[in-house]
C-alpha cells in the first residue's frame, strides 16, 4: 500500500483517539461550534446524565438561525425563538462557553464567523449543528455537521464518532468566464453529480480554479460540498490561506503561529496519493448557474432550457412533481420570467466579497418596483465592511436597504419568510420546497444573477448587464 | 439517552415512493424551535400532510387510513439536506422505528441511528417489490430481524440482506449509546488534548 497519504487523510488520521474494529473511528475535535436551534437538546441531555462540558474552551456559540434580521436591539417577538435564544445564552454561561449573542459585536452566522475571529485554522477538526459546516474546509480544515446527539457527545467528550468517509476529488482547470462566480462553479458541480452524488465522500477540490480563487470564494464552494451529499469539502491551504487568518482573534501569534505554520505547510495531498473517485472537469465551460427545481442538483446554465423529464434515467414522477411545484414547464427557459423576492445572504453567499458584486451591478441602476429584496450580511463585520466601503451608499441609491445579520431567509425559521407561490431568486443553499417559507419557489444563483434580477425584476443573465457597464 | 432496543421488527410498512426526501419536508424549519425534544411527531411532513388552513391534504399517505405501520418506506436518497436531529426526532416520535429505503443521506442516517431508528438500505429493485406488495394489499407485513440484518417481505418470502458496522449494531440491540463509549475512554481522550494546542 502506498504510504502517500490524502490531505484528508493527514488531518483525520492525526485526530483519532481510538479506532473501533468494524465500527466508526473516534475522532478528537478541535473546535467545536453552537448556535441556539441544535444545542438545546444537547445540554439538557448532559444535566439528564449529570455531567459537564469536557473542554469549555473549545467551543463557541453565536446566535443566527432565529434572529430577527431588523430591529435587534428590541427584545424578540416570537416567544419560541425568544426562549431558544435564552437557552443558549444560559447554557453557555452556565458551562463558561464563549457567547456572542444578539447585539454582540462579533455576533453573525456561525460559518461567517467563525473563520473571521480564526476559530476556523488549517488542519483543525471542526463541526458543528449545521450540515453547512463544510465551509469551513476551505482552510484544509475536516469540519463537518453533526446532529444533536453528537453535539452532545462533543460536549462532553470533545469527540464523535465516526466512520471514515471514502476520499474524492474534483480537479477543475482553464479559466472562468465573465461574470462566473464561485457560486456558479459550485452549482455547476452539484447539477453534474446530483444531490446524492457525493454521499459517503470527503471531497478534494484541487486545480486551477480553486488555487486562484478568494478566501471567500473557497468557503462558498466548500459550504456546498453537503449539497452533493458530501460529508464535507476541503481545499489546501496556501499562502492566500495564511494571509487572511494571520492576526486574527483566535489564530496562534509569535512562536506558536511559526510552529503552526510548520504544521499546516504540510497540508496537501502527496503527489501519488490515491482517492477513492476522481473527476475532471473544465472551469471554462462554466456559465451562471441557476435551479429550476426543488433541489440544488437541479440547476443549469442561465442560457439553457429546462431538461425534458425524457432525458432522464428515472425518477420521473419526483422531477415532474418538483416542476410542478416551482411552476414551470419542461423545455422552457426560466431567463426572463418575472419575480417577486431577491435574497442576498446565508453563510454561502453573505461576505463581504459577496455584497461587492451585488453592488457592482446595481451601482448607477434602481431596484425593480416589482421585486422585494433581503440584503442581510453574513455578521456585522461584514455589516461594518459595507458601510466602509462606501457599498451602503451604492445600494441606498439604487433604491436597497441593508438588514443585520443573521441566517434570515435562508431557513425562514425568523419573520423573514417569502409568501406562498412567490417566486425568489436567492444567494442561499437550498431550493427546497418550502425552505424559504411555506410553498415559497426559490431559484439558487449567484450575487451576480441575483443583483441582476433585482434592478430587472426578472432572472436576468448578469453578463448581459455587465457588457452595458464595459461599453 | 439509551433508547429503546431494537431486536425483531415485524410491521406493517407506509409508502413514500417519492425520491430525495430532504429534511426540509420530513420537518420544516419554522417547528424547529422548541429547547426540549417533544411532539415533533405532529410536524412530520408537515407541508405534505396538512394544507395552510391547517386542515389535512387527504391524498398523502399519512393521511390515509390504510397505511400505518412502524416502518417508513422511502425513495432514493432519504434525508438530504440538513443536520437537525429533529428530522430523525419526528420520525421516532410518530412512532416509526425504521426506515427503508435505497440509499440514505449521511447525517440523517447517523441521527437515526443515534436515537435508535434503524436506517434499512435495500437495493432499488426489492425497493421496488415492497412498494408493489404495500400497493397491492397495505396489510403486508415485513420483517426486520437486526441480528441477522434481514429485511423480508412476508407475502412472498423474499429477503435482502443489510449493511450495519458491528459496533451501531450492537448499541442498537442493547439500546446504548456513543456517549456512555466515549465516557468509559476518557483516560485515552485526555491524554490526547494534552498534546493538541487549541
Ligand atoms: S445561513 Fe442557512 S445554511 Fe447557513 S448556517 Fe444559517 S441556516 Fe444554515
Amino acid at each position: 500500500m502506498s504510504t502517500q497519504k490524502t490531505l484528508f487523510d493527514k488531518v483525520w488520521d492525526s485526530h483519532v483517539v481510538h479506532q473501533i474494529q468494524n465500527g466508526p473511528d473516534v475522532l478528537f475535535i478541535d473546535r467545536h461550534m453552537i448556535h441556539e436551534v441544535t444545542s438545546p437538546v444537547a445540554f439538557l441531555g448532559l444535566k439528564n446524565r449529570g455531567i459537564g462540558v469536557l473542554y469549555n474552551q473549545r467551543t463557541f456559540a453565536t446566535a443566527d438561525h432565529n434572529t430577527p434580521t431588523i430591529n435587534q436591539h428590541l427584545p424578540v417577538e416570537d416567544p419560541l425563538s425568544a426562549n431558544q435564544l435564552k437557552a443558549l445564552e444560559e447554557n453557555s454561561k452556565e458551562h463558561g462557553i464563549s457567547y456572542w449573542g444578539l447585539g454582540h459585536s462579533k455576533n453573525g452566522i456561525v460559518h461567517v464567523v467563525g473563520p473571521e475571529y480564526g476559530i476556523t485554522q488549517p488542519g483543525a477538526t471542526i463541526v458543528c449543528g449545521d450540515s453547512h459546516t463544510s465551509t469551513h474546509g476551505a482552510f484544509g480544515a475536516i469540519a463537518f455537521g453533526i446532529g444533536t446527539s453528537e453535539v452532545e457527545m462533543v460536549l462532553a467528550t470533545q469527540c464523535i464518532m465516526q466512520p471514515k468517509p471514502k476520499r474524492m476529488r474534483i480537479n477543475i482547470n482553464g479559466k472562468l468566464g465573465v461574470g462566473v462566480t464561485p457560486k456558479d462553479v459550485a452549482l455547476f458541480i452539484i447539477s453534474r453529480l446530483t444531490t446524492s452524488g457525493a454521499t459517503g465522500y470527503f471531497v478534494e477540490y484541487a486545480g486551477e480554479i480553486f488555487r486562484n480563487m478568494s478566501m471567500e470564494g473557497r468557503m462558498t464552494v466548500c459550504n456546498l460540498s453537503i449539497e452533493m451529499g458530501a460529508r464535507g469539502g476541503m481545499i489546501a491551504p496556501d499562502e492566500k490561506t495564511f494571509d487572511y487568518i494571520k492576526e486574527r482573534e483566535f489564530t496562534p501569534k509569535g512562536a506558536a503561529w511559526d510552529k503552526a505554520m510548520a504544521y499546516w505547510s504540510t497540508l496537501y495531498t502527496d503527489e501519488d496519493a490515491i482517492f477513492d473517485k476522481e473527476l475532471n472537469f473544465d472551469g471554462s465551460l462554466i456559465e451562471p448557474m441557476i435551479t429550476y427545481g426543488t433541489n440544488p442538483g437541479m440547476g443549469m446554465g442561465i442560457s439553457n432550457d429546462i431538461p425534458k423529464a425524457s432525458a432522464l434515467q428515472g425518477g420521473v414522477a419526483t422531477y415532474e412533481k418538483s416542476l410542478k411545484y416551482m411552476d414551470f414547464q419542461e423545455g422552457e427557459s426560466v431567463k426572463g420570467k418575472p419575480i417577486d423576492f431577491v435574497f442576498l445572504g446565508s453563510c454561502t453567499n453573505g461576505r463581504i466579497e459577496d455584497f461587492r458584486a451585488f453592488s457592482s451591478i446595481v451601482k448607477g441602476r434602481k431596484k425593480a418596483e416589482n421585486v422585494t429584496a433581503w440584503l442581510v450580511p453574513g455578521s456585522h463585520k461584514v455589516e461594518a465592511a459595507i458601510r466602509e466601503e462606501g457599498i451602503l451608499d451604492i445600494l441606498t441609491e439604487a433604491g436597497f436597504e441593508l438588514r443585520e445579520p443573521g441566517c434570515s431567509a435562508c431557513l425562514a425559521m425568523n419573520e423573514d419568510k417569502i409568501p406562498p407561490g412567490k417566486l425568489a431568486v436567492s444567494t442561499s443553499n437550498r431550493n427546497f420546497e418550502g425552505r424559504q417559507g411555506p410553498g415559497s419557489r426559490t431559484i439558487l444563483a449567484s450575487p451576480l444573477v441575483a443583483a441582476a434580477a433585482a434592478v430587472t425584476g426578472k432572472v436576468t443573465d448578469p453578463r448581459e448587464l455587465m457588457e452595458i457597464q464595459m461599453a | 439517552m439509551a433508547y429503546d432496543k431494537f431486536n425483531i421488527l415485524t410491521s406493517t410498512g407506509v409508502p413514500l415512493p417519492i425520491e430525495n426526501v430532504d429534511t426540509d419536508q420530513i420537518i420544516p424549519a419554522r417547528f424547529l424551535k422548541a429547547t426540549e425534544r417533544k411532539g415533533f411527531g405532529d410536524n412530520l411532513f408537515r407541508d405534505w400532510r396538512y394544507h395552510q388552513d391547517d386542515s389535512p391534504k387527504t391524498d398523502f399517505v399519512l393521511n390515509n387510513p390504510k397505511y400505518k405501520g412502524k416502518i417508513l418506506v422511502g425513495g432514493k436518497n432519504f434525508g438530504s439536506g440538513s443536520s437537525r436531529e429533529h428530522a430523525a426526532w419526528a420520525v421516532y416520535d410518530y412512532g416509526f422505528r425504521c426506515v427503508v429505503s435505497s440509499f440514505f443521506a449521511d447525517i440523517f442516517r447517523n441521527n437515526c441511528l443515534n436515537i435508535g431508528v434503524l436506517p434499512v438500505q435495500v437495493s432499488a429493485d426489492f425497493l421496488q417489490k415492497i412498494f408493489a406488495a404495500i400497493e397491492e394489499d397495505p396489510q403486508t407485513e415485513l420483517v426486520v430481524d437486526l441480528h441477522k440484518q434481514l429485511i423480508t417481505l412476508t407475502t412472498t418470502g423474499e429477503s435482502e440482506s443489510f449493511d450495519i458496522n458491528d459496533y451501531k449494531k450492537n448499541n442498537m440491540l442493547n439500546g446504548f449509546d456513543d456517549i456512555d463509549y466515549l465516557l468509559n475512554i476518557k483516560n485515552d481522550i485526555e491524554a490526547f488534548a494534552k498534546n493538541t494546542p487549541l
